[in-house]
């Protein structure tokens, strides 16, 4: 296995020239990830009153004995944009931890001692945060670092690997700078996401929406609070806040705008293409609490009398609505609601079957008017996971699906 | 313009908790007895000491809200990113002592105020103890924010009573902005005390987590602002009751020291069953108030600072710290009020100086922090706001200080 040192010990570590002089202690270390993700490319040393500068290949060994060096034509230290300091950049800072989904806050970090082209360097391996690094943090410089050790082994470690740390920047140009990506989160389900946004600060979940792709932005921001929906969207510029409500369910995004100011809200709406933003507008409409207000409009409607294989045909032109979709409608040449089918028949039914014949025995349907409560009750008397909203000529406007429902009754 | 208005109220009421629930909280059993006894003692005299109470209370609270608005992030959270791991421990330290020792002064209030409706301590404290722990594993912030903020309401028992009692109100308005300084050390001793409890450290730690659990943001701002104002102003008006009260109802009879609050209470008997009544229910109120916010705040605090899991909607498994360190100060904390004996007074005492050390330290960091741009960018204090930030802090240092230099007297002497 090869030989750990962690940064609480890093730090403190005596560097010796070539004739074994002691030069002066680390102070800080920094990678440079635009070179290397996690290869310390310098140590800063600090002797006398000045910080010097030690590059990674001017080093020749390593131990909890000290750094000895096999060059020792050094720089004074001059802080630059591309370095991430672990000292000031990282500790005691929040990361995010990818493949735990949560937000920790980094105690220390484990080094791995290696031997690379004739020096030893060392590689990030973990970011350690717990217990056990909490005791090497406070024990720091007061006990001897192999003391400490010591001291420590009973405790279980609680690491994160390096590859699984993300680390949340503000600043989009020191983003670059430190080649920060936020690419690993938009492979989160979107509702960890969610809860990692809401834990961090106002300025970082600003940076991670403004810098994620649309559509994951906007599904996270569909698992977000409302209240905090509301100031991210007006945190954003308008241009990117609407592309992504575009890409929300427009129940959800009409919900998200009417929490906003109106002036932001009109903002972002004319940033919109034409299509979502009609539709966003109409249900806008509706008074929040009405079943208008609950409802969405991404549903599939059939003429009442087409067959199965017409159904199978239509849903091939929808494929992103089939991951939800558990029912079709059956409309007349009005537009007016006439049946609603089960999807689960499709499968038994031959293709030649009418729908008609495949419908519920009884059409169950609200009106866009009517109030929340009654939505609720219909939901709950005959146990639906979803329900059709008619405007007042019976012509189908929406439908209510179980999850609004469950949204609705988890804000009460 | 009357939209704007509606408008205003409309937030005002979504942003309503943080900044009340810790001003009234703020009136524990530490506090009542304080100033019962400023009642008992002095009657009316100590009443001046509210109005610059409240501005203190404010200048500080604001800040809190302030920064939990802007950064998102809890004091403690703050603290750790900006000082580092070693002073947050010494801070969550210190503030984990200093609560657990409330805990215990409000578990006592709990006993002392059911004791005078004879329900014996070992039957309520160890339900007292039960139920509040139950109340945070198993609600949710938003239950729990509802079930405190109705606790709020319980407090105008206090202005009943005093009202029952029929004090001299003329007396008491005028007191009130009329300061009167006496070189009785007695009287010093309790303006410092009353100065003292109703500025504790845990409140900044509870307060800033709060604004951020409830998600308030920079553009609520405002109407947060005013609701630690309205908060603060609220709990100095019931303190200003809780004053009258024993004015009326044992200094006008002759001033005398009383030993805790429920002694209070049952000086209030001659005045009719109501005003008795409601000063107890009062007193019992508040004590199981504080005794669940102090354990819930502590918890959180320490492991927000020191970055472990917390929250009231994680479970036992995922925040396993958190629970731990709730539990054992409601267990311990109600424990030690059954051990026949216990030095309870000494250990109040030694909470004072605790305090003491902790509360100028928080302060300090406050007003560092609220003054970092890259944290706060344009809402920085300004250059009127830090000139009364630091007059309140180096105020409220002095008085703390003076405070653990009696105690300290009392302790040795």
């Amino acid at each position: 296995m090869a030989e750990l040192v962690f940064f609480t010990e890093l730090v403190g570590l005596r560097v010796y020239d070539l004739r074994g002089r002691r030069i002066g202690r680390v102070a800080d270390a920094a990678l440079v990830p635009l070179i290397d993700a996690s290869r310390l490319d310098r140590y800063l040393v600090g002797g006398g009153w000045a910080w010097l500068t030690v590059r990674y290949d001017q080093i020749r060994s390593i131990s909890l004995d000290g750094i000895q060096l096999q060059d020792e034509r050094l720089t004074p230290y001059h802080d630059d944009e591309y370095m991430l300091r672990i000292g000031r950049d990282l500790l005691d800072q929040q990361i995010i931890d990818v493949d735990g989904r949560k937000v920790v806050r980094v105690n220390d970090v484990t080094f791995e001692i290696r031997r690379e082209g004739g020096a030893e360097v060392l590689r990030v391996l973990e970011v350690d945060v717990g217990l056990r690094s909490i005791l090497r943090r406070l024990l720091q410089g007061v006990l001897p670092p192999r003391w400490i050790r010591r001291l420590q082994r009973p405790i279980a470690p609680n690491s994160i690997r390096w590859e699984h740390c993300n680390i949340v920047e503000p600043d989009p140009l020191r983003r670059l700078r430190l080649n920060i990506s936020y690419s690993m989160l938009e492979k989160l389900h979107p509702a960890d996401l969610a809860d990692i946004v809401e834990e961090l600060g106002p300025e970082e979940r600003e940076s991670i929406f403004e810098s994620i792709d649309s559509e994951v932005a906007a599904d996270t921001l569909s698992e977000v609070d409302p209240k905090m929906q509301a100031s991210i969207l007006e945190s954003l510029e308008a241009e990117k806040a609407a592309e992504i409500v575009e890409e929300m369910a427009p129940d959800e995004a009409a919900d998200a705008l009417a929490e906003l100011e109106e002036e932001t809200s009109r903002e972002i709406l004319e940033e919109m293409d034409a299509e979502p933003k009609a539709e966003v507008r109409e249900l806008l409409d509706f008074p929040e609490d009405s079943a208008g207000g609950l409802m969405n409009t991404e549903y599939v409607a059939l003429h009442e009398n087409a067959t199965v294989a017409d159904a199978v045909d239509a849903l091939k032109g929808n494929e992103e609505l089939l991951e939800s979709l558990s029912t079709l409608f059956l409309i007349d040449a009005d537009g007016v609601l006439k049946g609603a089918v089960p999807l689960g028949k499709l499968f038994v039914a031959p293709a030649s079957a009418a729908l008609r014949e495949l419908a519920a025995p009884t059409l169950i349907a609200v009106r866009a008017g009517d109030r929340r409560d009654r939505v609720m009750e219909i939901f709950d008397k005959y146990n639906l996971l979803n329900l059709p909203v008619v405007d007042e000529e019976g012509r189908l406007a929406g439908v209510i699906t179980a999850d609004d429902v469950i949204s609705v009754l988890r804000q009460d | 313009m009357l939209k704007r208005i509606r408008h205003q109220i409309a937030v005002f009421f979504t942003v309503i908790g943080p900044g009340f629930i810790t001003a009234m909280v703020d009136n524990d059993a530490g506090g009542i007895f304080t100033y019962s006894q400023a009642g008992a003692r002095f009657g009316y005299l100590s009443l001046w000491t509210l109005i610059p109470i409240a501005v203190l209370l404010v200048v500080t609270q604001e800040m809190n809200a302030r920064m939990g608005a802007v950064t998102g992030k809890g004091l403690s959270d703050l603290i750790r990113e900006e000082f580092g791991l070693r002073i947050t421990f010494l801070v969550m330290v210190l503030l984990v002592l200093t609560n657990f020792t409330n805990v215990m002064a409000n578990f006592a209030g709990v006993a002392g105020s059911l004791e005078l409706f004879s329900v014996p301590r070992p039957v309520s404290v160890p339900l007292a103890a039960l139920l509040v722990w139950l109340l945070v594993v198993k609600g949710t912030y938003r239950s729990v924010e509802k079930i405190f903020l109705g606790a709020c309401v319980f407090y105008v028992s206090y202005v009943i009573s005093a009202l029952l009692i029929e004090p001299d109100w003329e007396q008491a308005l005028a007191s009130s902005v009329q300061p009167v300084v006496m070189l009785d050390p007695a009287y010093i001793t309790l303006l410092i005390g009353m100065v003292g409890t109703s500025i504790a450290p845990w409140m900044q730690f509870y307060l800033q987590a709060a604004v951020v659990e409830k998600g308030i943001s920079e553009r609520e701002y405002a109407e947060s602002r005013i609701e630690v104002i309205v908060g603060c102003v609220t709990m100095v008006v019931i303190a200003f009751f809780i004053i009258v009260a024993c004015a009326g109802a044992i200094w006008s009879h002759g001033p005398r020291d009383i030993e805790d609050a429920a002694q209070a209470a049952q000086a209030l008997r001659p005045f009719g069953r109501y005003a008795f009544l409601l000063f107890s229910a009062g007193l019992f109120n508040a004590s199981m108030f504080a005794a669940s916010i102090l354990p819930l705040s502590t918890a959180y605090s320490v492991c927000e600072g020191l970055g472990f899991e917390a929250g009231v909607n994680k479970g036992f498994r995922e925040a396993p710290i958190f629970y731990w360190l709730y539990t054992l100060l409601i267990v311990l904390g109600a424990g030690v009020i059954l051990i026949p004996g216990f030095p309870l007074v000494r250990m109040i005492l030694l909470s004072q100086v605790l305090n003491g050390v902790l509360l100028p330290l928080v302060l300090i960091f406050m007003v560092l922090l609220v003054n970092k741009r890259e944290l706060m960018g344009r809402w920085v204090n300004s250059r009127a706001q830090n000139a009364v930030a630091w007059l309140a802090v180096v105020i409220l240092i002095g008085l703390t200080l003076a405070l653990v230099g009696i105690t300290l007297r009392d302790m040795t002497g």
